[in-house]
């Protein structure tokens, strides 16, 4: 006869107490394995991003001898509206910069998505320009353009005031705009072809539709743009650095309190409260994101690039190519600026300014020093950066069990984004300048400017690794695990070479950003290590001006020449693993 | 089961009162099952009713909060999967798409310090048993769904593993693939002699392939038994609503104990359903075992009958009559070409049909089941 399980009620469990001594899998050599990389992820994590940040925190609640006293450093800052000035500042560019670009970006990324724009490739290949130099350059040829002696200020007669929150805010905008555009190109790309067409059938309005299907679609975009360009423009500290003037804002403040008066608790103190606003908008943006994921479904016609009404068309093609000049114009201005004896009164052609006269500077190289230092920390963070990020993606993505683990570890790789570099920084010199620190022998090394760009540059990498490796089968390691293979010989065996263009992808982002990074490693330099970007600072700062354009040249040079190559070797990589990629 | 096997032998697999939560689902609820040497078993059910979990379970992908697991008399409940002895196929295939077929094959091989000229002859030998002597050196992407799920096959086979899991190897196929896949697993795991576990929502599937089913639904095994004693026997109304079409019809137990009235009718089952007199029960039969038109009025179980529609299915028809004073649900019977014809049946016609009582089930009232 048959058997069957009709007398068990259906969903009724045993008693609660049954259940508790759960029966767990045993612990092999493998498990030992994965537990102590966990562990050493953890441990790095600690080492190098949570014990700084809380030694920042705690020293902002101590005097400059060190002695407990709770909030009076927050107190004293918020004393009066002189000494509470940065926060103000730094808030009211970072909206201004946000709305300007927020705005700007969405109309050049509709132009470029929605309408049949003549060379819409270049003109996304020129937006994407800013992103290959630091801040702090953009602010220099601002200076050259638009400063009291600035060339336009002369040609048109017209004084904009650069020093101060307009430069900041021209700055920050130029500088945050491609960031912006990739984000609002991808919302208004994933647009689904089928609303359009039904709202049209209905006889709906342009203006009509504009309003009720496209905003609504992109709004996470929006938002998600408008919080990246928040957190781009308040943690800035090269523009307003070169054309603040007078104007302080936070990042400014920092530096100004620990490198030029030695107040260290007052920065601690200023560098927590430039933390609170980027932590709030990363948060909001999370948010935001894990709605747009949901909105995305896999079901969706995309919509292409349609013909306008002539006036929108060329309306269009005026802005972008206005954008796209302006653009192209700050580079050129770079370009003669850093090969002109002295602009703007003697435009013939010289390299005397290649060979800077500053401290560093002394291997007779000239700014080839400054730019080996940097191409040094590029690659340097981009090999360990690479490898650390992928194989801790790896471990949190892919493991058996060990849940709660695995989610901490995750949520601890995805804060760095929200520290600024200036807060990173600060945090690396309170806790590695302390001889009694075990790690104090890094201080004044590379390996500091190393790791501590790996962490202001790691939550993005992570995140691509981690969606790279959700889009593998998940049951690989199943298969390998069944197959007796130990999991890191099918890491090396298959998750490695199936993800080879992620790796890629992440070992240009840590590249190109290391090239152009300043803000953490103004704190952590000594000489003899300053990077091309410091460099430009410190020549700027030390009147050479035109020495810091060309070393921005250089700058702009090899991260376009790395972007190339970068190029080269995925199209290579593509070549070669065609055969089992093809579909 | 037969018993008289189970006695004298000890089952390969062994698995005892294994209950799977997670959260406050209740995945499984105190399974146990033994499956014998040799021997190919289904697990059959709807999407949620546990059978992928517990096959899980059973590779030690997942771990059972309560139970017992023994292969060949080895407690192995809480090996991890690498020092258990099985080969497992999923319906993604899971092949590593940056190696070769060969590759994909050799890998589980290349681990144990076996000689490169035994790897080779090996992965040959079951490029040939799988029928794919010829694509060893393409990449999984060149290969269509069918192949591929051959060389995962392969791949699972490869270290002569005791025990195989398949997980729907068979659903992400079109449907020609799927049925001449059946049969040739079917025979490979003859060839093989393989204990085998394949999982399948596709009743069919398990019926052809199955040398015994586990019907599985909300976390508890439903019936364990042949594919001819599922279909024949549905052992809960649940199995016989999954497997097959069937006849639901409403009614009440008695008044003899192997009666049960339906509407005006009295039918008889040829056992006694041990439902008390007057108790909502459900009669069920297969639309096939249904006869129609039969001649002698006076057999038990016989019906007048009036045809709501007929509906033409190529080689038969499919009947929806109704009883008398009933309006629904519909007694549907199966009738062939011919018989319609020499019937003269239409829509609207008054016919005899008759429930052979040895093909009736009775179980306890389902509600769910007329809706």
């Amino acid at each position: 006869m048959t058997t069957t399980s009709q007398s068990t009620p259906k969903t009724v469990l045993k008693d609660r107490t049954f259940y508790r001594k759960r029966v767990r899998q045993k612990v092999g050599a493998e498990g030992i394995l994965r537990r102590i990389l966990f562990l050493l992820i953890g441990l790095w994590i600690y080492i190098f991003l949570l014990g700084p940040l809380i030694r920042n925190f705690t020293r902002s609640l101590q005097d400059e001898k060190g002695l407990f006293i709770g909030l009076t450093n927050y107190v004293n800052y918020f004393s009066s509206p002189a000494t509470s000035a940065s926060l103000r500042h730094s808030l009211t560019i970072s909206i201004i910069s946000t709305v300007i670009t927020v705005l700007l970006a969405f109309i050049y990324a509709y132009g470029l998505t929605r309408v049949t724009l003549p060379g819409r490739n270049l003109l996304n290949a020129i937006a994407m320009g800013p992103i290959f130099v630091p801040s702090l350059v953009q602010a220099l040829a601002f200076i050259y353009m638009f400063g009291n002696n600035g060339i336009f200020t002369r040609i048109l007669g017209i004084n904009i005031h650069l020093y101060g929150p307009v430069g900041i805010v021209l700055s920050e905008v130029f500088y945050a705009f491609p960031h912006a555009l990739i984000i609002l190109m991808t919302a208004l790309s994933l647009a689904d072809a089928r609303l359009y067409e039904a709202a049209e059938s209905l006889n709906a309005s342009n203006r009509r539709i504009f309003f009720t299907v496209t905003l609504p679609a992109v709004r996470y975009g929006l938002m998600s743009a408008a919080f990246v360009v928040f957190t781009l423009a308040i943690t800035d500290f090269g523009a307003p650095k070169v054309v603040g003037g007078n104007y302080d804002v936070l990042a400014t403040d920092i530096y100004n309190k620990v490198i030029g008066q030695q107040k260290f608790a007052m920065g601690a103190t200023i560098s927590t409260l430039l933390l609170i606003p980027a932590m709030i908008a990363f948060i909001l943006d999370r948010i935001v994101q894990r709605r747009q994921v949901a909105q995305v479904t896999a079901d969706v016609k995309p919509l292409g690039p349609k013909p306008h009404r002539p006036l929108v068309q060329t309306g269009m093609l005026i802005f972008c190519g206005l954008i796209a000049l302006f653009i192209i114009s700050v580079y050129l201005v770079v370009v003669v600026g850093a090969v002109t004896e002295f602009w703007p009164y003697n435009f013939s052609f010289t390299l005397k300014h290649f060979i800077p006269e500053v401290a560093g500077a002394h291997h007779g190289l000239g700014g080839l020093v400054f730019i080996i230092n940097s191409l040094k920390l590029a690659f340097f963070t981009s090999l360990i950066g690479t490898v650390v990020v992928f194989s801790s993606a790896y471990l949190i993505e892919k493991s058996r069990g060990l849940k709660a683990p695995r989610l901490i570890l995750y949520l601890l790789s995805i804060t760095p984004l929200a520290v600024p570099g200036m807060v990173l920084g600060l945090s690396y010199l309170f806790t590695f300048n302390d001889p009694s620190h075990p790690f104090n022998f890094l201080y004044g090394t590379t390996a500091i400017l190393v790791i501590s760009t790996i962490f202001h540059y790691y939550t993005v990498p992570f995140l691509t690794a981690t969606t790279a490796l959700k889009q593998m089968d998940p049951e690989f390691e199943s298969i390998g695990e069944s197959l007796e293979m130990p999991f890191y010989r099918t890491f090396m065996r298959v998750t490695v070479p199936v993800a080879l263009p992620a790796l890629i992808s992440i070992a240009m982002y840590f590249f190109l950003n290391a090239m152009v990074t300043i803000s953490a490693l103004v704190f952590l330099f000594v000489p003899g290590n300053e990077v091309a970007s410091l460099g430009v600072m410190l020549l700027d700062d030390s009147g050479n001006t035109a020495q810091a354009m060309a070393m921005s040249l250089l700058i702009l040079v090899t991260s376009l020449t790395v972007r190339t190559l970068f190029y080269f070797l995925t199209k290579g990589i593509q070549a070669r693993t065609q055969a089992w990629t093809q579909r | 089961m037969s018993p008289s096997e189970d006695v004298k032998k000890e089952p390969y697999l062994r698995i005892m009162d294994i209950t799977k939560t997670f959260g406050d689902l209740v995945a499984l609820n105190d399974i146990s099952l033994d499956v014998n040497e040799g021997e190919f078993v289904c697990f059959l059910g709807p999407s949620g009713c546990g059978k992928t979990t517990l096959l899980r379970i059973i590779a030690g992908l997942e771990q059972q909060n309560v139970g017992k697991i023994f292969q060949r008399g080895e407690d192995i409940s809480r090996l991890p999967p690498r020092d258990r002895d099985f080969g497992i196929v999923f319906q993604s295939y899971a092949l590593f798409p940056n190696l070769t077929a060969t590759q994909n094959i050799a890998y589980g091989l290349e681990n144990r310090k076996t000689p490169k000229s035994e790897i080779k002859a090996r992965v040959e030998e079951l490029l040939a048993l799988v029928g794919l002597p010829d694509v060893g050196h393409k990449y999984p992407s060149q290969l269509s769904g069918g192949q591929q799920q051959r060389i995962a096959l392969a791949r699972a086979l490869a270290t002569s593993p005791g025990l195989l899991l398949l997980d729907e190897p068979l659903s992400a196929l079109d449907a020609r693939v799927r049925i001449s896949l059946r049969l040739e697993i079917k025979h490979l795991q003859e060839q093989l002699g393989v204990t085998t576990i394949f999982v399948t929502h596709d009743q069919e599937e398990a019926l052809v392939m199955a040398d015994r089913i586990v019907v599985m639904s909300q976390g508890i095994i439903e019936q364990v038994g042949s594919p001819e004693e599922i279909y024949r026997l549905p052992a809960t109304s649940f199995v016989a609503d999954f497997v097959g079409l069937m006849n639901f019809l409403p009614g009440t137990a008695g008044p003899g104990e192997n009666q049960a009235q339906c509407g005006t009718v009295t039918l008889e089952c040829d056992y006694p359903h041990g439902f008390p007199t007057g108790s909502p029960v459900v009669i069920a039969i297969r639309p096939e075992d249904v006869r129609v038109g039969d001649p002698n009025q006076k057999l038990s179980n016989t019906i007048p009958c009036h045809v709501d529609e007929t509906i033409f299915l190529g080689s038969f028809y499919r009947l929806l009559t109704l009883m008398p004073d009933m309006s629904k649900p519909h007694l549907v019977a199966e009738v062939s070409n011919n018989r319609m014809r020499d019937l003269g049946i239409k829509p609207g016609s008054q016919i005899l049909v008759h429930l052979p009582s040895p093909l009736i089930r009775i179980y306890p009232d389902g509600r769910e089941l007329f809706q």
